[in-house]
């Protein structure tokens, strides 16, 4: 239904724009720039945090530029359609936002060459299509190595989402960071197959506990896991959003999707004519994975985590730097060399010490 | 691996999982026996968690809370009954669209609250018996939604075999044409049959937002409502097997995660399916060692009095 109406609406803008011919030149030099995403705004979550970005390029440029969004696109023929229409009301940019609107935006910006479009953690790019993501693991590693600090049992319990590359390179890069503390980490993985079911993420929460972790990473969007770990007396990590209220005694850190400073840089190329095709993949050092403040650990821990931290952002430090060593033995990486960025987007295997195996491989 | 804190620990789990689903279906399982089939549980359970919410958070009482989650749940399954029952529209369809409208209503509602938490419905432990080994926390320290579900469970139970409302309601469900004829407000029994079913649901969805994840965020039920909905055609319409389809699938969702956990190797994919083929398997083949146990014989069919 709230798609229903925002199309609706969208079709309404359309109409309005048609008939905008007789309007005074200042309205036709707004920029119209709009969003699709795939959850619903209040997942506290992804598109939460993406609509955060949207607010932040109103806030910058004021009555210069319109925005709007779409909440809610399933990925596949609606997408094609959405993007269609978003494209045929005026907007100058649109920003699609998940790894399966990447064909429909293609498709899209083949039939509007003069139409700007961003899509979010995709391979495919055009004249008129950019890519953008951000690499999540540099905060991913400053997650294991405050683990490894703070677990009394040495096990960190995982909720991960899909085994998708993104997901299983979020935890080796966690691993990577406990064992450079603690050669002897442990980590409990369980898959809740969704990237948004409150009610799972807490039942994976509780399950975890129960099995003696004492520390709760996540790759779901929920803050379930975080309350069940204030209520159980454990510590945890947030994802996506800073979720030091729903944990205030458990929270460590939380690493924060930021995606305000890309946006506001895209939307200004655009309006300034500046805008290129470019792939982007930012990450601490750029703003666009923000961790929140280090919490509820002892100064020492702190200090460690934040060293790193600006050792990641100062490009001292790598999280994937060799060695590594996938779990069969194969080396990945040789002391010196880091992984490739393109093993890292398409990763499949687990590190060497994961007392696992990536499910389905 | 296992000692005796963790088995409780476990079936602790296990009963608040199967409790949401046990509410929902259990209001679903009414309206049903009426004859409505009212395909909007994942609505109504929505709106009574965006509404729950709502309320509790501002006014800082779960008992309000609640409260308001019930009435919503219950004005939603309103409409359904008045496009239904009252309109003769399709119940499929209207069931559909009440979904979809809960679904939207609910996340409008709760949009500002998005991001805030409240503190979880505490656990009302029973004195001495809650001391129990194992079973204790499991049946006697839990939260008021679980002792809720258990109570509905008598009630639904109770009401349907033995008083004479139930055998209205089901003679109702079975030949609206008879009831009919016999002088029964065909049209009024089922609304109010509805209306507990919304009641339910609405209920279901306070035990998510205010107890089982104390936080608002959109779509926040993730598909329970069809689960529920799935729980009342497997369990053939008898409310005890609705209950062991709501436990049996909260213990293989639960017990799925801890298999994880340990690290067996099991693909997740399969783990996560488990729960759907346990329940599955295990209702079809109890309704099909009873027979002649279908589906009320009106269910789904709209009845307009002078046909």
């Amino acid at each position: 239904m709230r798609k229903i109406l925002s199309l609706a609406l969208g079709l309404a803008a359309g109409a309005a724009l048609a008939g905008a011919g007789a309007l005074p030149a200042s309205a036709a030099e707004k920029l119209k720039a709009a969003w699709v995403y795939i959850g619903p705004v209040g997942d506290f979550g992804w598109s939460y945090q993406h609509d955060q970005g949207r607010k932040a390029v109103e806030a910058a440029f004021g009555d210069k530029v319109e925005t709007s969004y779409v909440e809610s696109v399933p990925e596949g023929p609606d997408a094609e359609r959405v993007i269609e229409q978003l494209a045929r009301a005026g907007n100058k940019i649109i920003f699609t936002t998940s790894f399966g609107y990447m064909e429909p935006t293609l498709k899209v910006a083949k039939r509007h060459p003069k139409v700007f479009f961003e899509h979010a953690t995709g391979y495919k790019r055009d004249k008129n299509m950019a890519t953008y993501n951000a690499k999540f693991h540099e905060g991913r590693y400053i997650l294991g190595q405050i683990a490894a600090k703070m677990s009394k049992t040495g096990t960190i319990g995982y909720i991960a989402s899909f085994p998708i590359p993104e997901v299983i390179s979020g935890i080796n890069a966690m691993m990577l960071g406990a064992q450079s503390v603690n050669p002897d980490m442990k980590v409990k993985i369980v898959w809740v197959n969704s990237w948004f079911d409150p009610a799972k993420e807490a039942d994976a929460a509780k399950a975890l506990i129960d099995q003696g972790v004492d520390i709760i990473a996540q790759h779901t969007d929920s803050p379930a896991a975080m309350q069940v770990a204030e209520a159980r007396g454990v510590k945890a990590f947030g994802q996506s959003s800073d979720m030091i209220k729903f944990g205030p005694n458990a929270q460590l850190t939380s690493i924060v999707d930021n995606w305000a400073p890309y946006y506001v840089e895209r939307v200004k190329e655009a309006m300034d004519g500046s805008w290129k095709s470019t792939d982007t993949w930012a990450g601490l050092k750029e703003g666009e994975v923000h961790m929140a403040d280090y919490t509820n650990m002892p100064d020492d821990v702190k200090k460690l985590a934040q060293e790193t931290e600006a050792k990641i952002k100062s490009g001292a430090l790598n999280p994937f730097q060799g060695p590594v060593v996938k779990q069969d033995g194969t080396v990945v990486a040789k002391a010196g060399e880091a992984v490739a960025d393109k093993d890292i987007l398409s990763m499949n295997w687990y590190v060497k010490g994961i007392d696992d195996k990536v499910p389905g491989q | 691996m296992l000692d005796t804190v963790m088995i409780g620990a476990v079936l602790a789990s296990v009963v608040a999982a199967a409790t949401t689903l046990l509410i929902a279906s259990l209001g679903e399982l009414v309206a049903e026996r009426a004859g409505t089939l009212n395909l909007g549980v994942e609505g109504m359970m929505i709106i009574g968690a965006a509404v729950g919410y709502a309320t509790a958070y501002s006014s800082g009482s779960l008992l309000l809370g609640t409260l308001a989650a019930v009435l919503a749940g219950m004005a939603l399954s309103l409409v359904f009954a008045t496009l239904t029952i009252w309109l003769a529209a399709n119940q499929v369809a209207s069931g559909l669209a009440t979904t979809i409208l809960g679904l939207g209503l609910a996340g409008l509602i709760g949009a500002s609250f998005v991001g805030t938490r409240l503190d979880a419905a505490p656990a009302l432990d029973i004195p001495g018996l809650s001391d129990l080994p194992i079973l204790g926390k499991v049946a006697f320290g839990q939260d008021a939604f679980v002792y809720a579900s258990v109570a509905l469970l008598a009630l639904v139970t109770w009401g349907l075999a033995r008083t004479r409302i139930g055998l209205i309601l089901r003679a109702v469900g079975e030949s609206h044409a008879a009831a009919h004829a016999l002088g029964h407000p065909v049209r009024k029994i089922r609304t109010l049959a509805v209306m507990f079913g919304g009641a339910c649901a609405g209920l279901a969805g306070a035990h998510l937002s205010l107890a089982y994840t104390p936080f608002w965020a959109s779509d926040m039920t993730a598909g329970r409502g069809w689960i529920a909905l799935a729980l009342v055609v497997f369990s053939a319409w008898k409310p005890l097997w609705l209950l062991a389809g709501a436990y049996l699938f909260g213990a293989v969702s639960i017990l799925q995660l801890h298999v994880q956990g340990f690290g067996l190797g099991i693909p997740s994919q399969l783990l996560s399916s488990l729960p759907y083929l346990a329940t599955v398997a295990a209702l079809v083949l109890i309704s099909a060692m009873k027979r002649g146990q279908g589906a009320p014989a009106s269910l789904g069919v709209p009845f307009v009095p002078d046909r």
